[in-house]
C-alpha cells in the first residue's frame, strides 16, 4: 500500500516536472533522484554492515583454531573447526545443554504464566466496573516505572527466609502474579480494540464473564498473546540480574549464569569455546526474533506505535 | 503506550459517572493473581525496604535501628558518588545518542526505501540480543587490545593496542557504544508512528516550498514529539537500571578503577555480596528519587518542545 502511494507520489513528480520544464532539467533531476536514492542505499547498507559485523566475526571466530581468533578479522571461514563447540559444551561442571534446559524450563513457565494473568488482569481493566479500577489501574502503571531494585532486596529476604533460593520459585511465581505490567497493558490496549458487541451478544446468550473471556475473547487475542509471548522468551532468556541472585548452585545454573562462570574459568587461551558456547546461546533468541518478528512488530505497533 | 498523554486519560476517564461498580466480585476473580502480586511481591517489600533502610542489616542478625545513618554515609561514600557520576554520564551521553540514531533511521527508512523489512530487522536484532551476557562477552572481545575495534582503526590507518575496556578513561565508553548500538528498538517504534502522520501535511509544505529539512523541523519532530518524549522518559529510567554489560564486561567489579561501577552494580555489591542489606535499600530509595527527579525535570522541559494534539 505504501509503496504503491509513493510510487504513484513519485509519478506525479515526474508530471510535474515533464510538462513545465524541458528535457534537460528533467532528466537532470531524475539523475540527481536516481544517485541520491543509491548513495541512501548505500549508507544503509554500510551501516546495517557494520551493525551486524561484530555477531557475524563471533560465530566465523567460534570456528576457526585458537591462535586465528584474534589475528584474523575477516568473517569467511574456510575450514571449520567444530572442536571449539565440543570444548566449550564440556567445559563447566555440566555439560551446557543442562543450562540450556533449565533456562528453557523458566522461560516456557514464564511465558505460561505472563499469558494467563496478565490477559486477566487486563480483561478487568478493560472490561469490568469496580471500585477503585482507576487507582489500581494508576498503580499497575507506576509500577512499570518504579526501579525494582526497591523490591529486590526484601524478596531476596523473603525467598530466603522460605528456603527457595536455588529453585525456579522466585523467578517462575512472579509470572504468574501478572508482575510484569508491560504484558497486561498491551493486553488491555488489544481488548480495548475488540468490540464490546462481541460479549453484549455472549451474554445475552446467557455466558458469564468466565466463558466471554476464555472462549471468545482469548482466541480472538492471539496477535497480543504471540507478542507477549515472543517478548517474555527474549526478555528471560537474556534475564541476568535475578537469576545472579537466586541460583547459586552449578546444577541451577542458566545459559547466562554459566557462560559467566565461563568467562571467569576462562584462561586467556580459549576464547574459542568461549565464543562457541556464546554463540549457542544465541541462537534461540535469533529463532525466535526470526519466526517471532511478525509479532515484534505487531507489539510495537498496539503499544508503542498507536 | 506512545504517549503521556493518552497514559494520562487512561487513568482519568477511568470512571464515568453513569457506570456503577456492578463487576466488583467477578473483577476479584481475573485480578486475583495480580492483587496477590501486587501486595506480597509490590507493596510490602517496598514498605519493608524503606524500613530497613534505616537499619543495620546483614541477614544474619535482626536489624538494628540507626536512623539516617545509612542515608548520612552515603554523602562520604567517595564510590557511592563515583557511582552515581559513571551511571549519570551512562545514562545523559547513551539515551540522547540512541534516540537520535533511531530517529534519523527512521525518517531514512520511511521515505520509500528499497528492501526495508530487510533494514528494518538488520538494525534490530541488536536490540533483540543486546541485553545477553554473551553480546556483552563478545563486547569485551571487540574493544580488547587486538579486537575489531582496534582493527577498524586500522583501516583508516590509526594503530594502537589500547584496549578500551582495560583504560578507566574509556571503558564507560564502550558501554554507551553498546547501548547505541541497539537503537532499532525505538527506531521500529518511530516508524510505526510516523507512519500516523498525515501524508497531505508533507504535500501541502512541499507546494508552499518547504524544503526537507525544514519539513522534518516543522512537522515530523512536532508530531512525534509525544512518542520521542516517552521513550525519552522510559529509556532514561530504564538505563539508569543497567547491570548486565557492566558487570560481565567488568567481571563483576565495576573496574578498572571503578570506571564501570554502575549504581545497580554498586547496590549489588553493597547488599548481594557485602550482606549489607540496610545500606544497599537505603541506595535503592535514593536511586527512586534520581530516577523521579530525572522523570521530573524531564516532564517540566517537556512544556518547551512536546507538541499535543489537543
Amino acid at each position: 500500500m505504501r509503496e504503491m502511494r509513493d510510487r504513484q507520489h513519485e509519478q506525479d513528480a515526474y508530471v510535474e516536472l515533464g510538462s513545465g520544464a524541458g528535457m534537460n532539467p528533467h532528466r537532470a533531476r531524475s539523475i540527481a533522484r536516481v544517485v541520491g536514492a543509491v548513495a541512501k542505499q548505500v549508507v544503509v547498507l554500510l551501516l546495517a554492515i557494520m551493525m551486524l559485523y561484530p555477531i557475524l566475526w563471533m560465530v566465523a571466530s567460534s570456528l576457526r583454531p585458537q591462535d586465528e581468533i584474534f589475528t584474523n578479522m575477516g568473517l569467511v571461514v574456510t575450514k571449520p573447526v567444530w572442536q571449539n563447540y565440543v570444548a566449550g559444551w564440556n567445559a563447566l561442571s555440566y555439560p551446557f545443554g543442562r543450562y540450556i534446559l533449565n533456562s528453557l524450563i523458566i522461560v516456557v513457565f514464564a511465558i505460561i504464566g505472563n499469558i494467563l494473568t496478565c490477559s486477566m488482569a487486563a480483561y478487568a481493566f478493560a472490561r469490568l466496573n469496580f471500585r477503585f479500577r482507576g487507582v489500581l489501574f494508576g498503580f499497575m502503571l507506576l509500577m512499570l516505572m518504579v526501579p525494582i531494585h526497591v523490591i529486590v532486596i526484601p524478596q531476596y529476604i523473603m525467598w530466603n527466609s522460605l528456603h527457595l533460593i536455588n529453585t525456579f520459585v522466585p523467578l517462575i511465581l512472579p509470572k504468574f502474579l501478572a508482575m510484569d505490567g508491560f504484558f497486561t497493558f498491551l493486553f488491555y490496549q488489544f481488548l480495548r480494540g475488540l468490540p464490546r458487541d462481541l460479549d453484549e451478544a455472549a451474554k445475552i446468550d446467557g455466558a458469564g464473564h468466565i466463558r466471554i473471556f476464555f472462549q471468545i475473547l482469548l482466541p480472538l487475542m492471539k496477535p497480543a498473546i504471540g507478542t507477549c509471548a515472543v517478548f517474555t522468551f527474549i526478555w528471560t532468556w537474556n534475564d541476568f540480574f535475578s537469576q545472579l541472585l537466586y541460583l547459586t548452585k552449578p546444577d541451577m545454573y542458566t545459559v547466562p549464569i554459566a557462560l559467566r562462570t565461563f568467562i571467569d574459568a576462562q584462561s586467556q587461551s580459549s576464547y574459542g569455546p568461549m565464543f562457541a558456547m556464546s554463540v549457542v546461546s544465541l541462537i534461540p533468541l535469533f529463532l525466535v526474533f526470526t519466526f517471532g518478528q511478525k509479532y515484534l512488530v505487531q507489539g510495537i505497533a498496539t503499544t508503542g506505535g498507536k | 503506550m506512545s504517549s503521556f498523554a493518552e497514559f494520562g486519560a487512561l487513568v482519568k476517564n477511568r470512571h464515568k459517572p453513569k457506570d456503577k461498580p456492578s463487576d466488583t466480585k467477578v473483577a476479584l476473580g481475573f485480578l486475583a493473581p495480580w492483587l496477590i502480586g501486587a501486595i506480597c511481591l509490590s507493596l510490602i517489600p517496598m514498605v519493608y525496604s524503606l524500613v530497613i533502610s534505616f537499619t543495620k542489616y546483614n541477614m544474619i542478625k535482626p536489624p538494628q535501628f540507626v536512623g539516617l545513618m545509612n542515608y548520612r554515609h552515603m554523602l562520604a561514600d567517595p564510590r557511592f558518588m563515583n557511582s552515581l557520576t559513571v551511571t549519570l554520564v551512562y545514562v545523559i551521553v547513551s539515551v540522547p545518542l540512541q534516540l537520535i540514531a533511531a530517529l534519523a533511521l527512521a525518517v531514512l527508512l520511511d521515505r520509500g526505501m528499497r528492501g526495508l523489512s530487510f533494514y528494518r530487522s538488520a538494525f534490530y536484532l541488536p536490540s533483540m540480543l543486546g541485553g545477553s551476557v554473551a553480546v556483552a562477552v563478545l563486547w569485551k572481545m571487540v574493544f580488547g587490545s587486538d579486537g575489531l575495534f582496534n582493527a577498524f582503526l586500522g583501516l583508516f590507518g590509526i594503530d594502537t593496542t589500547m584496549s578500551w575496556i582495560a583504560n578507566p578513561d574509556t571503558a564507560n565508553w564502550t558501554l554507551i557504544a553498546l547501548h547505541v548500538w541497539q537503537f532499532g528498538s525505538p527506531m521500529v517504534i518511530f516508524l510505526a508512528g510516523l507512519r500516523q502522520i498525515p501524508r497531505e501535511l508533507y504535500e501541502a509544505a512541499s507546494v508552499d516550498g518547504a524544503g526537507k529539512w525544514r519539513q522534518f523541523r516543522s512537522i515530523t519532530l512536532p508530531m512525534l514529539s509525544p512518542i520521542i518524549f516517552f521513550n525519552l522518559v522510559m529509556s532514561i529510567i530504564n538505563s539508569f537500571q543497567t547491570f548486565t554489560q557492566a558487570y560481565v564486561v567488568s567481571g563483576g567489579t565495576g573496574g578498572p578503577s571503578d570506571s564501570t561501577l554502575f549504581y545497580t552494580l554498586y547496590l549489588y555489591q553493597q547488599g548481594f555480596a557485602s550482606l549489607r542489606m540496610g545500606y544497599a535499600s537505603a541506595l535503592a530509595w535514593i536511586m527512586v528519587v534520581i530516577v523521579a527527579l530525572l522523570t521530573g525535570i524531564n516532564f517540566a522541559l517537556s512544556k518547551f518542545w512536546v507538541h499535543y494534539d489537543d
